[in-house]
């Protein structure tokens, strides 16, 4: 670390987590995370206005903690970013707000950002630079994309989408086979858990978008909903039967159905594209299965795969300082003062004008 | 120097007050966008009142009652600006700012209500005496159930003349207002906290939704 790289605040509120970093260059220095999940859970999912309502309380004590983690002053910091979209319209509010009254009392600049590059761009904090091109696997609750990124701040068409899902978000299905199974909102971690102790290939759940047909017009594309709907079919049938429902064997097979399928079209487009870095982030990269399948698959084909710890992989404030700082290193325009929330911002729109 | 605002209505409204009197105040052109007018209509006050953010000695804010999302825009501003600047903050009901404008200004003389706009066919209302003073605690409330011949501040009276026929202007909050009201202690200080006055929308889900449309109903 030297001190003349960016001192950056991150400011992330897109959906249930109010999350500010702090990064200098590619060094973490804070990474506060005040999330609301516990007062969601009992709804099954997150509700807007509860979660915009928790980022009002929390956002104040939320930087306040950041930098004192990072041993910091907020005078210190030579640029602000935040998440202006994709996301929740009155969650990216409250951060959108906060972000521009730190730039105006602070007389810093500001850079609006794209969620989902951030995601990316986390991952410099823990394996440095990124490496351009690499090929990005975005996977969580709100999305599942394949991305080809040549430049990370998204210059001159530096994030080009390759596919992404036609229905269900893949966290998304990992959530909503939970409830079928009786398991704790957000589904993710307790499927991941469960799964530990059952079959794998107990159960042979189909893979969506894997068909010859399929392929020739969604090669990169995704496909859960198809999925979801097989297991409730098999849970369903096996509850009518008056037989018990093999909850970590269903898991199981469940988990590996989603993962086989994220890790071949991944490995397919970077193959197709000649590409020899895999990059996989978002909340469910934070899957165990995922990640040693994708190590396991990509290492034989002399592909390298980069997974932030997963910590960094759910959403939080220091993956968007990663990208602020980066936006500040490669000289990049500052978002002016009236840059909006815009909660289905495209993936390519990486910074605010 | 007191920075002032509110943007508990489709208005967003930005004043600075040096003690004396307001020096610059602002008022966006089109209404709503409340995140996105907001700062740099501080901005432009700040610039006009000839000082930096770093001269602001105390802020004053709406905190409605009003539309959540507009509203979380000024105080989560007012509330992250006053940490940076180390400055005190202080919360206001917009009700109340709207009551000692209409007051000062000589529109009403006696008893009078304050009722704006809640969506939904509904007002957010609150009673006032001759001085301005709130009598009560704002509600929000269907206009049929809280209709009356007194004077009424605000957009409420305009919306729902059937049940407010005395409606008079001030429509919205004025942060100019707001100012005045905070400087001239005309009011009651609130913690900068939202006046939400309604809870989230939210259901609570019934057991697991079956996915079959022929399953059986589960416990
Ligand atoms: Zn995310």
């Amino acid at each position: 670390m030297t001190a003349d790289e960016p001192l950056v605040l991150g400011i992330e509120t897109s959906c249930d987590e109010t999350g500010v970093g702090i990064v200098r260059g590619h060094t973490l220095l804070a990474d506060a995370v005040a999330s609301s999940v516990e007062e969601h859970a009992r709804f099954g999912g997150v509700v807007p206005e509860v979660a915009s309502r928790a980022h009002l309380e929390a956002m104040v004590p939320t930087i306040q903690r950041a930098c004192d983690t990072a041993g910091i002053q907020l005078r210190d910091v030579d640029a602000i970013a935040v998440t202006h979209g994709p996301g929740l319209a009155g969650a990216l509010l409250v951060g959108v707000a906060s972000a521009k009254a730190l730039a105006l009392g602070l007389g810093k600049p500001i850079y609006g950002v794209n969620h989902l590059a951030a995601h990316v761009a986390v991952d410099q904090l823990e394996h440095g630079p990124l490496p351009e091109p690499c090929l990005a696997l975005l996977v969580s609750g709100g999305h599942s994309s394949l991305l080809r990124v040549t430049d990370i701040t998204g210059h001159e068409g530096g994030i080009d989408p390759l596919g992404a899902t036609i229905d269900d978000a893949a966290g998304e299905a990992f959530d909503k086979v939970a409830r079928l199974l009786g398991l704790p909102f957000p589904g993710g971690p307790h499927i991941d858990r469960v799964a530990r102790e059952g079959d794998q290939v107990a159960i042979d759940f189909p893979r969506g978008l894997t068909g010859r047909r399929d392929l020739e017009r969604h090669r990169f594309d995704f496909s859960f909903s198809g999925l979801k709907t097989a297991v409730a079919r098999w849970v369903e049938a096996r509850e009518r039967s008056g037989e018990p429902v093999p909850v970590a064997d269903v898991a199981a097979s469940f988990q590996e159905a989603v993962c086989d399928v994220l890790v071949r079209k991944a490995l397919d487009a970077a193959s197709a594209e000649g590409i020899e870095d895999l990059m996989i982030g978002g909340g469910v990269a934070a899957n165990s299965r995922l990640r040693a399948m994708a190590e396991e698959r990509a290492g034989k084909l002399g592909i390298r795969v980069r997974v932030p710890r997963p910590g960094l992989c759910t959403d939080n404030g220091a993956m968007v300082a990663a990208l602020g700082a980066t936006m500040v290193a490669r000289g990049r325009q500052p978002s002016s003062l009236d840059l909006p929330a815009d909660s289905s911002l495209p993936v390519t729109d990486v910074l605010a004008g | 120097m007191l920075l002032a605002f509110d943007t508990a209505s489709p208005t967003v409204t930005v004043a600075v007050h040096d003690g004396t009197d307001v020096v610059a105040a602002a008022t966006a052109a089109i209404g709503m966008r409340h995140g996105e007018q907001l700062a740099p209509l501080i901005e432009q006050v700040l610039t006009e009142a000839g000082i930096t953010p770093a001269g602001v000695t105390a802020i004053a804010v709406g905190v409605g009652p009003g539309p959540f999302t507009g509203l979380r825009v000024g105080l989560v501003t007012a509330r992250t600006l006053a940490h940076v600047l180390e400055v005190p903050v202080h919360g206001v009901c917009s009700l109340d700012a709207l009551a000692v404008g209409a007051v000062a200004s000589g529109v009403v003389d006696g008893d009078f209500l304050v009722a704006t706009d809640a969506r939904r066919k509904e007002v957010y209302l609150a009673s006032y005496d001759a001085q301005g003073r709130r009598r009560s605690e704002p509600v929000v409330e269907r206009p049929a159930v809280v209709a009356s011949t007194l004077p009424v501040i605000g957009e409420g009276a305009a919306l729902y003349p059937d049940s407010f026929p005395d409606g008079r202007a001030p429509l919205r909050p004025d942060a100019a207002w707001l100012a005045r009201a905070v400087i001239g202690e005309r009011v009651e200080i609130l913690a900068p906290e939202p006046l939400y006055l309604r809870r989230p929308d939210a259901e609570i889900p019934r057991a697991a939704k079956a996915v079959l449309p022929d399953a059986a109903p589960t416990p």
